[in-house]
């Protein structure tokens, strides 16, 4: 918040109002303040709107169900209690859906950071035949919507007899478009002379790529495997499909067979269970949100 | 799988001949490749073949024994009053939804942008939290919002003397808070975007602006969109490649109901799929994929004719 002594200075970055003529000065300096107390007032309110029902789901997650049914609704839990958490780890089974959860996500997300980085060092820094045709195949299936492929990988899983197995899970993503263009583009700003030296003091094509191209590819890794993480740690149609037993369920899954139907349960486990989804991704997020926001402003990728 | 072959056997690189040139280079992109081709490439392939054959669950053992059936499953479209009544859901998520998301996308980076420094990073995390989380977890919490007696929607509404409706239950009201549902999940993900344009307007720009004596908002309609017109149009692609394809937040907030009221065109992809109508279902989803391309086309025109103008 800006405070009263700053007024005198010219606003900072792009001021709405800005001083017009030196005679108008003091009306406009004072819109200008006016300006700001509205902005910042709007700020906090979208802030409460687009924070508030996560706040709300954390504190009422350590309510009791009868407090969470109260009418009107309350925030603050008058006794607070970890039963809903207890309950969810101990009767339900979502230390198993937490593990499912984290391994498909860090498996895809390997499988990604390895086959993007090599696709992208063949389509920048090798030349062979078939590399446009490739390329080209993969800007082609960026617009391609999920449902396209859905129904034939159903079919494809179950004729390998993978139907409800973490491969069926894995495997249709390891190499997604997305991160091979990602890195294409990353690699394009590594100059070619860093390779060509490396070639000429006799390094093998392995070499370079690990030693010297992969390291100047850290922003960009950081940005891919972050988000292939969150996408991943949150997916949910496939998984709801191809998951068909309790033991390869994903929390995502999980939480949405258990919120309706003959399955629902009580409102304070599915709001505890939406912590536990909910809360090891925001704290990724909040501590690397640097190289998020830097990946998603330079990508475009979600 | 990793990348092994392009191995010691190629230590003098591109002054190799020219097979062992495309062994190293296929060396890196065929782990890439196989695996993009085999789930991707293929299943886009195999999905138009599908829709022209009235392939169906019991088929699964055996998809190379059906019958082909050419355009039956595109002409049945079109007398399926789900579908039509799914399509005109899309076009109505699509036509509310980017706007709306795009107009408070580039309000709050707008907000963010001026003047406010200190606590830009926490606005923006907090912004950008409903992007990063779980749509099942966001519809658990929104459905108690939205209860009709005992949600916080309603209490806040109590607060000004409003009587809220069943949001959800009603056929009239439940698309339209879908949308704005879904503009409060996105929003976050366009403002990151469009902060990043407005940090690269030029200042000057603004200066020169000011000189001239314009005011606010004549700063903002003739320098800043001007400006911001490629973001724009960037962000209003993805987001309508997205929202064409909109589906999660039915499935778990109204189940496409009440009335079918939000059912989407992905969901009734979805649903013909657990009915066991492979065929038709890829006939659908090739529709879709169709309407996509053509909207980025649009998109992409516009793109190219607003840059054309800029320079």
């Amino acid at each position: 918040m800006t405070t009263p002594a700053t007024k005198a200075r010219p606003p900072v970055a792009k001021p709405p109002g800005s001083p017009g003529g030196p005679a108008r000065r003091p009306v406009r300096r004072r819109r200008d303040r006016v300006a700001t107390v509205v902005l910042h007032v709007l700020l906090v309110a979208g802030l409460l709107a687009m924070v508030g029902p996560f706040l709300w789901m954390l504190l009422s997650s350590f309510k009791s169900e009868a407090e969470i049914r109260l009418v009107p609704a309350t925030w603050w839990p008058e006794q607070f209690t970890l039963a809903n958490y207890r309950e969810l780890f101990g009767r339900l089974d979502f230390p198993t859906y937490f593990f499912n959860s984290a391994l498909v996500a860090t498996l895809v997300t390997l499988g990604n950071l390895v086959f993007c980085s090599a696709v992208g060092y063949a389509l920048t820094k090798l030349r062979f035949p078939g590399r446009r045709a490739l390329f080209g195949l993969v800007l082609g299936s960026v617009m391609v919507p999920s449902m396209v492929t859905f129904v034939p990988l159903f079919v494809l899983i179950a004729n390998l007899g993978l139907t409800n197995t973490y491969a069926a899970l894995v495997l249709p993503f390891l190499a997604g478009a997305l991160g091979a263009f990602l890195m294409r583009q990353f690699m394009f700003s590594i100059p070619d002379e860093l390779v060509e030296s490396a070639r000429v003091d006799g390094a093998s094509e392995l070499r370079i790529f690990v030693r010297i191209v992969l390291p100047l590819c850290r922003p960009a890794l950081a940005a891919l495997g972050i988000l292939t993480f969150l996408a991943h740690w949150n997916s949910f149609i496939w998984p709801l499909v191809v998951a068909t037993t309790e033991d390869k369920y994903t929390l995502p899954v999980a939480l949405a067979l258990y919120s309706v139907g003959q399955n629902q349960i009580k409102f304070g486990l599915l709001l505890a269970g939406s912590v536990v989804v909910v809360l090891p991704v925001v704290i990724v997020f909040i501590v690397l949100q640097r190289h998020f926001v830097r990946g998603i402003a330079t990508t475009g990728l979600k | 799988m990793t990348a092994v072959a392009p191995g010691a056997r190629t230590r003098r690189g591109r002054s190799g001949p020219r097979l062992r040139r495309a062994a190293v280079g296929w060396g890196f992109a065929l782990p890439f490749t196989a695996l993009f081709v085999v789930f991707l490439a293929g299943p886009v392939l195999a999905s138009l073949l599908m829709s022209f054959t009235d392939l169906r669950s019991a088929d699964v053992r055996n998809p190379f024994a059906v019958n082909i059936v050419g355009l039956r499953n595109y002409v049945r479209l079109f007398e399926d009053e789900l579908f039509v009544k799914a399509a005109v859901n899309t076009a109505i998520f699509v036509l509310l939804g980017v706007p709306l998301t795009m107009v408070a996308g580039l309000a709050a980076a707008l907000g963010l942008n001026s003047g406010l420094t200190r606590l830009r990073t926490v606005f923006r995390v907090g912004y950008y939290l409903p992007v990063v989380t779980s749509i099942v977890a966001v519809a658990v919490v929104w459905r108690f919002l939205l209860q009709p007696d005992s949600g916080l929607v309603e209490s806040l509404l109590r607060l000004v003397g409003l009587d809220g409706p069943n949001w959800l239950g009603r056929s009239d009201l439940a698309l339209p808070s879908l949308i704005v549902m879904a503009a409060w999940r996105n929003l976050g993900y366009q403002m990151v975007i469009f902060l990043a344009g407005l940090q690269a307007i030029p200042q000057h720009l603004y200066e020169a602006a000011r000189l001239d004596g314009a005011s606010g908002w004549q700063q903002f309609r003739y320098v800043t969109l001007p400006s911001l017109r490629p973001t724009l149009l960037f962000v209003g692609v993805i987001a309508t490649i997205g929202y064409l394809q909109f589906f999660e937040e039915p499935l778990v907030m109204t189940r496409g109901g009440p009335l079918n009221s939000t059912l989407s065109v992905s969901y009734h992809i979805y649903n013909q799929f657990g009915f066991g109508n492979y065929g038709y279902a890829s006939a659908m989803s090739y529709l879709l994929f169709v309407a996509i391309v053509l909207l980025s086309i649009l998109w992409f025109r516009l793109l190219r004719s607003s840059e054309e103008v800029s320079r």
